[in-house]
């Protein structure tokens, strides 16, 4: 099924909870409201003509440009992305699912924006809902273990954010 | 030997206890099987039958820090493994001995400036005793190294402690020697001169 029957198929199933949508490229995608992201993610795979039944990868992307004066010319305004590639092995096709997120929930500095878990829906989204929590600071509400994978449990911050900072010394090591 | 010569019978030696046993020491070191990243390739090169790390008895790779003498940090410590770097290294009987292998466990090498999660060299952790730049160092580095800590050993004074500690002058090492024509100042200089007036454009 070519991307653009998909979205016709998700634009006629959800229609306003479609909030974005490009067709060209070669990673056609479609943005939608976090709220229904579980009742999207088991349409897709569910639905006998998408049968979506294998998630790729789970990506956090940071948009966020430090440099003030590189700022008017970024193109984007600050918000974190998280990407849901998925394909399907009966059908043979493709799409990119996005979320669109402010980069702290309500504008406070250090509560990270939430977003349902899709853990029950694709198993493999178990751990890459982990790494997207360690490194770029999404919390998954519902995610059955939701711990830093990657990095140390006691370890602070999110170092994949384009505003980390290096901590001065961990453990009593010199970290810079 | 002076006087000692000649007075016993022949393969009989005469040394002191101390010499004997940093000789023993020095042929018996065991490393700590411990490999972090691409430089434990490159440590298990050294132990196979190719570079032979058991020509210095240092091929006895213990599974267990409680056995080893030797740590061969080979690969990047990241801060999670830190705590357990530290922790092998306190479990290891004296005298222990450290080999800090490769541009990673030297001094954080590619993940120096960016590298969050990366300890800058794991002389922050434990202290070490050589370095072995690389990345990943070539077994012949690694060896080299190893003969370095041998070279250490066999500098100990554990019996005539209190005795100011002679640092151990390397018995191979691998300093590079410059060619005959730059070892020497004013030679060097003539070279240089001489280099440059072939490297001049020739007249059309």
């Amino acid at each position: 099924m070519a991307p653009a029957d998909i979205v016709a198929l998700l634009d006629e199933r959800f229609g306003p909870a479609v909030t974005g949508k490009k067709l060209e490229g070669c990673d056609p995608w479609v943005a939608v409201d976090p709220a229904r992201l579980v009742e999207v993610c088991t349409f897709l795979r569910d639905d006998p003509r998408l049968r979506f039944d294998l998630l790729n990868c789970i990506s956090g992307v940071d948009y966020l440009e430090t440099d003030a004066k590189k700022v008017p010319k970024a193109g984007f305004e600050p918000h974190l992305e998280v990407v849901y590639h998925l394909s399907s092995f009966t059908h043979r096709h493709r799409f990119v699912l996005k979320l669109i997120l402010p980069r702290w929930k309500d504008g406070v500095a250090g509560q990270l924006p939430e977003v349902p878990t899709v853990s029950h829906v694709w198993p493999a989204a178990d751990w890459h809902e982990r790494e997207t929590y360690d490194l770029v600071g999404v919390r998954f509400t519902g995610h059955p273990d939701l711990r830093r994978i990657l990095l140390a449990e006691d370890w602070e911050g999110h170092p994949l954010r384009k505003d980390y900072e290096f901590p001065l010394e961990y453990h009593g090591i010199r970290c810079r | 030997m002076g006087m000692m010569e000649g007075r016993w019978e022949e393969g009989f030696v005469t040394t002191t206890l101390e010499n004997a046993i940093n000789w023993a020491r020095q042929g018996s070191l065991w490393p700590m099987t411990f490999g972090l990243a691409c430089c434990a390739i490159e440590m298990m090169a050294t132990g196979a039958s190719r570079y032979d790390i058991d020509r210095f008895g240092a091929g006895a790779f213990r599974a267990t820090p409680r056995q080893a003498d030797l740590m061969i940090v080979a690969g990047t410590v990241n801060f999670k493994m830190a705590d357990r770097v530290r922790r092998l290294y306190n479990q290891m009987p004296e005298p222990k001995f450290v080999i800090a292998m490769g541009a990673c466990t030297c001094g954080g090498g590619p993940y120096y400036k960016y590298g969050y999660n990366v300890v800058k060299g794991v002389d922050l952790v434990v202290p070490v005793d050589v370095y072995v730049p690389g990345c990943p160092p070539r077994p012949e580095a690694l060896l080299e190294g190893l003969m370095r800590i041998q070279d250490k050993v066999r500098g100990m004074k554990d019996l005539t402690k209190g005795q100011p500690i002679q640092l151990p002058v390397p018995k191979r090492s691998g300093a590079v020697m410059l060619p005959d024509e730059l070892a020497d100042p004013a030679k060097s200089l003539e070279f240089q001169v001489q280099n440059k007036e072939r490297a001049k454009p020739a007249k059309a």
